[in-house]
């Protein structure tokens, strides 16, 4: 038995050989693999497609809000499209490509052979490809697919359903277990495979937001789980959770929805937080500012996301003493938020800073998503949040925090991370067209969002009033040149993975982690032995 | 112990060490799925006792004022609405009432069944602002039970309520809306 045993999983009697003969070939490699660096792969690539579906889907919404009129699809076509865009985004791609982040990386940072529950991590990425198949597919069917919005509030999706609930809610299901199977396996990871010397204080950053992203998981997966298992009772059993006539409350739902959903946004923005405070300092050739201010920061936004889901219902008709308490609470999450935010740009501060790709996409993180947090504490303020409520101003806070924060830091990463992933160095020329392109289209995109907001137009509809055309059309510009930027992404991973100039160990002098001491391309198996302590002490 | 003993004592520990970790994981996962529907009723409960959402008492209460505020004048206005798909005439036969707290009023309100086949209605009711709920207390009301009504069949149904004593000083107004649904499917 070979030391790479211990990334069997715990109950196995009989012993999977991939690990002893390298790989198998071809797509049974994909199929069968147990393996943390193919997993993890396979998580990047299905999250990229995702990514190019929904994006393909808000092309189309662009398209039919360039000017005012209804011209290229009927309202209830495009009430589909911004709900399954919304899954899919959400769901599909940036939670997915975070998974991928964690399974290539995680293991060796900590300086593991590999995830502890390698065969539950095959299964948990299998499953996903069945569920966006289970919701795309009722694109097809007479139904249509869901149009309820990605928030699918009831009873929007029950009582006034197209029919497509009960494949929502399946997907969902699949998605949910999905997550919850990857967070299991990423804690048990990080609490039982760390290396000898590797207390908890010492783990990289990365490692502890993804920590504590997992504990985030597999406490509301399961709470949407539940919320989705009750519309489908509702809508097709004649149980009234959120049925007036029958006892229950539609309010109800909102709540139960948002005690998940608040958390689930911090799901997709603390791995962000950990990439961002891995690039940072490596290219600033400085040790990250305030490391242990910046796990209590992410602990206590963890917490505190707990406690503020009705900001996202103000409107809803809550005594004063809750609108109150959910908008102080919301404007205390600034301050963790803040420290982060602080402890970055000091990293920076004095640092002899150099700006490859996955800098500048850190850089324009920090700003951009600092944008995202001011609007949001501008929603957190109950009073003007009846203005703003449901309309593009909304929508343009959390595109900010989610292309320009989650999205830009998933692109960081993965320009840090391709030599060691590929064993080349991507091209360069071409990478910093992507990032141009992406800064200048997607502030174009997005920026104008905010003004259409406060003029008032409303969210999720497919025509509006004349005064709001100019305005559309700059936004639907900048998206279109957004969209045809993230081609430019493909063409330089292909490339790279194709070949290119040859990566080093360390392609980066600042870098820091027990990743670089390995070759790259990463060999497959990597710390079938546990790293030296020295090169612990030296992250 | 040469290294590859070593490792070897560390697999076996830490294979128990994850089975482990994994059962308490999925622990909480159960317990969070059941939170998710265990805050079905606490939201009752908590709705309850504080009338945050505007629910009023959904069975007869008896009148137990201590007296009556002449002092005060409260208007209490009704309003009515159809769910989707019910295609009765609902309204109130008045559609505000100047009450003191503590005075039990009657009111009524119409319905008739303007489909050609019978329906079983219920109408659910709503207090705005939604504080004041747990100060308006329902006596008799329609909507304590369902209401069947054969093809064109009309009725007259009474609400009997009064105002608590109690009722916050700042609120002068209270809506009570009525929304009726078909429920002939979900009673059958
Ligand atoms: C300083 C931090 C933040 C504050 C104070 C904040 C506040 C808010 C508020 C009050 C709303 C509700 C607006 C409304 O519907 O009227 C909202 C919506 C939203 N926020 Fe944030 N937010 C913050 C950070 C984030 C982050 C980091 C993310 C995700 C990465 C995020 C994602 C969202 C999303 C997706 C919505 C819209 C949900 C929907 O209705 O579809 N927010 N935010
Ligand atoms: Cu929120």
């Amino acid at each position: 038995m070979t030391t790479d045993a211990i990334a069997q999983d715990s109950h196995d009697e009989h012993h999977d050989d991939s690990h002893e003969h390298g790989k198998m070939t071809g797509i049974k490699r994909w199929l069968y693999t147990t393996n943390h660096k193919d997993i993890g792969t396979l998580y990047l690539w299905f999250a990229f497609i995702m990514f190019l579906t929904g994006g393909a889907m808000a092309m189309v919404i662009r398209a039919e809000l360039f000017q005012p009129g209804l011209q290229l699809v009927e309202p209830d076509f495009f009430n589909q499209l911004t709900t399954v865009h919304g899954l899919i985004m959400v769901f599909g791609a940036i939670m997915p490509a975070f998974t991928g982040f964690a399974n290539w990386m995680i293991p060796m940072m900590i300086g593991a052979p590999d995830m502890a529950l390698p065969r539950m991590n095959n299964w948990s990425f299998w499953i996903l490809p069945f569920a966006f198949a289970i919701l795309l597919s009722s694109f097809f069917m007479e139904s249509g697919a869901p149009n309820f919005g990605w928030t699918f509030y009831a009873p929007l999706s029950t009582t006034y359903s197209n029919g497509s609930t009960a494949f929502f809610v399946f997907a969902v299901h699949i998605m949910g277990i999905s997550s919850i199977m990857g967070a299991i396996n990423i804690v048990v990871t990080i609490m039982n495979l760390r290396a000898p010397g590797m207390t908890y204080m010492k783990m990289p950053l990365f490692v502890w937001t993804f920590f504590i992203t997992a504990y985030l998981l597999i406490a509301v997966m399961p709470v949407l789980a539940g919320v989705v298992t009750m519309l489908l009772t509702d809508t097709y059993f004649g149980t009234s959770f959120f049925d007036a006539a029958g006892g229950g409350d539609p309010v109800m739902f909102q709540h139960i929805f948002w005690f998940f959903g608040h958390p689930e946004v911090y799901i997709m923005i603390l791995p962000a937080f950990g990439i961002v405070s891995t690039t940072i300092p490596a290219f600033s050739r400085k040790r990250l500012f305030g490391y242990s201010s910046m796990v209590y920061a992410t602990s206590s936004i963890a917490l505190l996301s707990f406690i503020v889901w009705a900001h996202h219902m103000f409107t809803t008709g809550m005594p004063l003493f809750g609108e109150l308490f959910f908008m102080y609470c919301t404007m205390l999450i600034a301050v963790p938020t803040g420290v982060k935010v602080f402890n970055w740009v000091a990293t920076m501060w004095r640092g002899s800073l150099s700006f490859e790709t996955p800098m500048l996409f850190s850089i324009a993180f920090v700003i951009l998503f600092t944008i995202g947090g001011f609007s949001g504490l501008m929603l957190a303020m109950t009073p003007v949040d009846f203005q703003y409520h449901d309309t593009y101003f909304v929508v343009a806070h959390f595109h900010y925090v989610l292309v320009t924060g989650s999205l830009f830091s998933i692109y960081a990463g993965a320009y840090y991370w391709l030599p060691k992933w590929t064993g080349h160095m991507y091209n360069d020329t071409l990478s910093k067209w992507h990032f141009w392109c992406s800064l200048i289209s997607v502030n174009l995109l997005f920026f104008p969002m905010h003004f259409l907001g406060l003029a008032g137009m409303p969210r999720r509809i497919p025509d509006y009033a004349l005064q709001f055309a100019d305005f559309n059309k700059w936004v639907s510009i900048g998206g279109f040149a957004f969209g045809i930027s993230q081609l430019i992404f493909l063409v330089v991973v292909i490339k790279c993975i194709r070949g290119g100039e040859k990566a080093p160990a360390k392609p980066w002098d600042g870098a820091l982690g027990l990743e670089w001491t390995v070759a790259s391309p990463a060999p497959y198996h990597t710390f079938s032995t546990p790293p030296a302590q020295k090169d612990i002490d030296n992250i | 112990m040469n290294k590859e003993e070593q490792n070897q004592a560390g697999i076996n520990t830490s294979a128990k060490n994850n089975s482990k970790t994994v059962k308490k994981l999925l622990l909480v996962v159960v317990a969070m799925f059941g939170f998710g529907f265990a805050l079905v009723p606490l939201y009752d409960v908590f709705c309850d006792i504080t009338g945050l959402n505007g629910k009023t008492n959904d069975t007869a209460v008896a009148y137990t004022s201590t007296g009556i505020d002449k002092s005060r004048l409260v208007k209490v206005q009704f309003i009515t609405r159809n769910a989707k798909g019910i295609p009765w005439k609902f309204e109130p036969v008045i559609n505000e009432i100047e009450v003191h707290p503590g005075e039990m009023k009657l009111v009524s309100f119409y319905a008739k069944n303007n489909a050609a086949h019978d329906i079983i209605g219920q109408a659910v009711p709503s207090v705005s602002p939604g504080l004041a709920a747990n100060y308006f207390h329902k006596i008799e009301c329609f909507c304590f039970t369902q209401q069947p009504l054969k093809a064109a069949e009309e009725v007259e149904m009474t609400l009997q309520f009064y105002v608590d004593l109690e009722l916050p000083a700042d609120i002068n107004t209270l809506t009570l809306s009525y929304t009726l649904y078909d429920i002939t499917e979900k009673s059958s």
